[in-house]
């Protein structure tokens, strides 16, 4: 190592202000980012309950509920509106500050400087802002639950003409979409903070040997994610102002003329309500990659170490996320087919939607063959990487079926499609984390996770997710339309069992979630001591302390003198070979 | 009466201003050698030098977002009514780009200074300070251009065709006060001696692009509206 303590005057903070609340540390900001991810995740999954409950049983009384909206649950009984509005809370706090926080923000946030060797990110004070614009988000959307109406019901895609027409269209539709777009807003300058430390991260701050193709497959997933992230919420930001300005200012961006809601005309003139659904969907496809990219290369990272030997191609792998990341900008209208734009746009975007499988199919394939044969340990990190395989490619499969317009015509707007983001999308990147947390928690805070509750909080939230998500897929082709907050139609009655199992197996999968709270609060204060590489493995994060001093290497720089995953060798330490240690070892190939 | 002679400000002479941060990896050692440690090059670019590019990538795809925005918009219904742009803004875009070049010589000094061309620097802060008050007279000068169209009875909501020149406007002045932020960073920097030149050269970046940006919605204005 490189002692560069002469001139690295990096030094901890003392005071607790400077070090647990305003830091600029980038692993407190990283734990913080986790902690909100973590409230919001529970937050959005009662959410999930009381509209799984009021699907099942309409007349259900949820108690409480009255004490946070009397009008939109007299009694507890949940009204048409405020299912709406519960769901577009779920989406919107699901989507943003759970799906694109954990895994991008505060697992990359956390590791990146560690695993390309830096002291920090360059720009702390950015990263810093980063979190407290994103908590602002996150404060200024629960804090639409408090006002006159309640949050928005525009579901979490808020499309024209419903985001700006105002309270006439419904309740929520006032004050509650103003809040909404000022939160996404927010949400979108702390990501645009964050994704220029990634960015310049894994560019400039790289130590003495960590070339580009030797970055562990987590940071060229963080790296590639903050590059969408640059690229998409950079347009979703002047989208909210314009819905903003329509909908405060009298501006007709997305309105259209003649517009008659509630047996109002609304005072707006020739917007264009498809514009909307263009900018949002720019950003919006993409943030699916944003959501799943970062749990690739953590499943990646995690299979890596548990397999004992690398993937059969750390390039193709590579290449793939990429390609991911480029086609998902070009298949954003595949959600527009049914929209009125052109047939031909449909055919233009349909092409790259069924060709975007093949980096995707690469991608399962590189893991398939990489597992085949190898000896897995079976912990509770690789178990939650193998469900994400499981959960991406049954997720995925449905997408073949929803890319081709003619199909989709039937399918849209449907609980297939339903089932269909949520196993590929939420379900999957969601295990990403988990997997994430079981394998970095003792890194991130020097204890040890409980493997039986971590294995029992597995097989209940595989086959929970399985029989909640599954059945999503029969209704859809049953024809039972989304959104919908209860089924008084002949032809859904029959649907209506099909409902409760589901509700029944979702309060249980949750309640599975509870388990992993209190492993995750009780492992924390009272789980065994951590060593410093407690999975044998190979990367930089795992060549410091545990936990990680304040500059991360205790004032050295590491010197990188291998690939990233040098296992299955015969070494002093075992059968690997860190990336900092100077050992000359050969690789199985080189042995045969 | 006695005479109080000033020393110049000095500069940080350092070649690789963020050592505190830079890991001396560089992205330019792209190829690896299996096994050993490769001839790696000393030097990485500083961040601030990066990172300038990211948030200009940022910038220029929010302005192409609104583009499209306008472009759609525009094409869309009839309801589209033309105006003629106010004049102070094209005197606002000989502003910006005096700014510009004031910029660029406060650059040139420092740079010849730190690169071992001269021994004496000569007197960037001056510089900085015209460039700093041409950026204010060019953002005063864009809010009087928004008073002559209120007194046309042109507003933000009257037309779509405004509410687009409100919106360009505004969100790039807004940048433009960012950019004045960044200068007076720079000034209070060279001010106290620890300038690092990425710093400057990382402003003098965005403050160009301000410019072209400014022409671009110029032109866009000009043949939209």
């Amino acid at each position: 190592m490189h002692d560069v303590a002469a001139h690295a005057a990096h030094h901890a903070p003392t005071s607790f202000i400077r070090k647990h609340v305003f830091s600029l540390d980038h692993k407190v900001i990283g734990k913080q980012y986790y902690g909100l991810a973590l409230i919001a995740a529970y937050v959005g999954m009662a959410l999930s309950w009381m509209m799984r409950i009021h699907l099942a049983w309409t007349n259900a009384a949820i108690p409480g509920l009255q004490l946070l909206s009397k009008n939109g649950a007299p009694g507890g009984v949940i009204t048409p509106e405020y299912y709406l509005q519960l769901m577009t809370m779920h989406g919107t706090i699901m989507v943003f500050f759970v799906l694109t926080t954990a895994p991008f923000a505060a697992f990359g946030n956390f590791f990146l400087p560690i695993q390309v060797g830096a002291e920090d990110m360059p720009f702390p004070r950015f990263n810093m802002m980063s979190f407290w614009v994103t908590f602002s988000a996150f404060v200024v959307l629960i804090a639409s639950f408090f006002v006159t109406d309640g949050p928005t019901l525009g579901g979490w895609t808020q499309y024209a003409p419903l985001n700006a027409v105002g309270s006439i269209s419904g309740p929520g539709q006032g004050t509650g979409v103003v809040l909404w777009m000022a939160s996404i807003g927010l949400f979108c300058v702390g990501q645009l903070l964050g994704s220029l430390n990634f960015i310049t991260t894994t560019l400039d701050l790289r130590v003495k040997g960590m070339s580009l193709m030797r970055l562990p497959l987590s940071a060229w997933a963080w790296f590639i994610t903050s590059c969408m992230g640059l690229t998409a919420f950079a347009v979703l930001m002047p989208a909210c102002i314009l819905a903003i300005l329509d909908h405060v200012a009298g501006t007709s961006f997305f309105v259209p003329s003649g517009l008659v809601v509630s047996d109002q005309l609304v005072p707006h003139s020739g917007g264009s309500t498809l514009l909307w659904q263009h900018l949002f969907w720019f950003f919006g496809h993409p943030e699916v990659y944003i959501a799943i990219v970062p749990g690739i290369g953590i499943v990646s990272h995690i299979l890596i170490t548990n397999m004992r030997r690398p993937m059969l191609s750390h390039r193709v792998l590579i290449y793939s996320m990429g390609a991911l990341a480029v086609l998902s900008y070009m298949v954003y209208g595949h959600h527009m087919f049914v929209s009125g734009m052109n047939p031909f746009s449909s055919l233009v975007f349909s092409f790259p939607t069924l060709v975007i499988t093949i980096p995707s199919t690469i991608v399962v394939l590189m893991w398939t063959f990489s597992l085949y044969g190898s000896k897995l340990r079976i912990n509770s990190a690789s178990l939650f990487a193998l469900g994400f395989i499981s959960m991406f490619v049954s997720g995925g499969v449905s997408g073949f079926f929803l890319a081709q317009p003619s199909i989709d015509i039937m399918l849209h707007a449907t609980y297939f499609v339903v089932g269909h983001f949520h196993l590929v999308m939420g379900v999957a990147a969601m295990f990403g984390i988990f997997g994430g947390t079981y394998f970095w928690f003792p890194k991130m805070v020097g204890r040890m996770m409980n493997e039986t509750l971590g294995k029992v909080h597995f097989w209940f939230s595989f086959v929970g997710a399985y029989c909640i998500f599954m059945p999503f897929h029969y209704l859809g082709m049953a024809g039972n339309v989304r959104r919908y907050s209860s089924f008084v139609d002949d032809y859904l009655q029959p649907l209506i069992p099909v409902h409760q199992f589901i509700t029944v197996a979702a309060l249980v999968t949750g309640a599975a979630q509870l388990v992993f709270l209190y492993n995750l609060i009780h492992s924390r204060f009272y789980g065994a001591p951590a060593p410093d590489n407690p999975w044998q493995a190979t990367s930089l994060e795992w060549s410091t302390a545990t936990p990680p001093p304040f500059d991360n290497f205790g004032g050295k720089h590491p010197v990188v003198y291998h690939d990233p995953y040098q296992y299955g060798v015969q070494s002093s330490v075992g059968d690997y070979v860190m990336q900092a240690s100077p050992e000359q070892v050969k690789t199985e190939d080189e042995e045969k | 009466m006695a005479t109080t002679v000033h020393e110049p400000p000095q500069i940080d002479r350092r070649r690789s201003p963020d050592q505190k941060h830079s890991g001396n990896g560089g992205w330019r050692n792209l190829v690896p050698a299996d096994g050993e440690l490769r001839v790696a090059l000393d030097y990485s670019p500083p961040p601030s030098s990066t990172g300038i590019w990211v948030v200009l990538f940022a910038i220029t795809m929010m302005f192409a977002a609104l583009t499209s925005a306008l472009i759609v918009r525009k094409g869309s219904s009839l309801d589209w009514q033309g105006f003629s742009l106010p004049s102070i803004l094209y005197f606002n875009a000989l502003i910006l780009i005096a700014s510009s070049v004031t910029l660029e010589v406060a650059r040139r000094q420092v740079a010849t200074f730190m690169g071992g061309l001269k021994s004496q620097v000569e007197n960037p802060a001056l510089w900085l300070y015209i460039t700093l008050f041409l950026g204010l007279l060019f953002v005063a000068g864009q809010y009087v251009a928004w008073l002559q169209l209120r007194a046309e009875g042109l507003y933000l909501a009257t037309n779509p065709s405004s509410s687009f020149f409100y919106l360009l406007t505004a969100v790039h002045a807004l940048h433009v006060l960012g950019g004045l932020g960044g200068l007076i960073y720079v000034i209070r920097k060279l001010n106290k001696s620890v300038l690092r030149r990425y710093q400057l050269v990382a402003t003098a970046r965005y403050w160009h692009f301000m410019g072209i940006l400014w022409l671009y919605l110029l032109l866009l204005l000009w043949m939209k509206l």
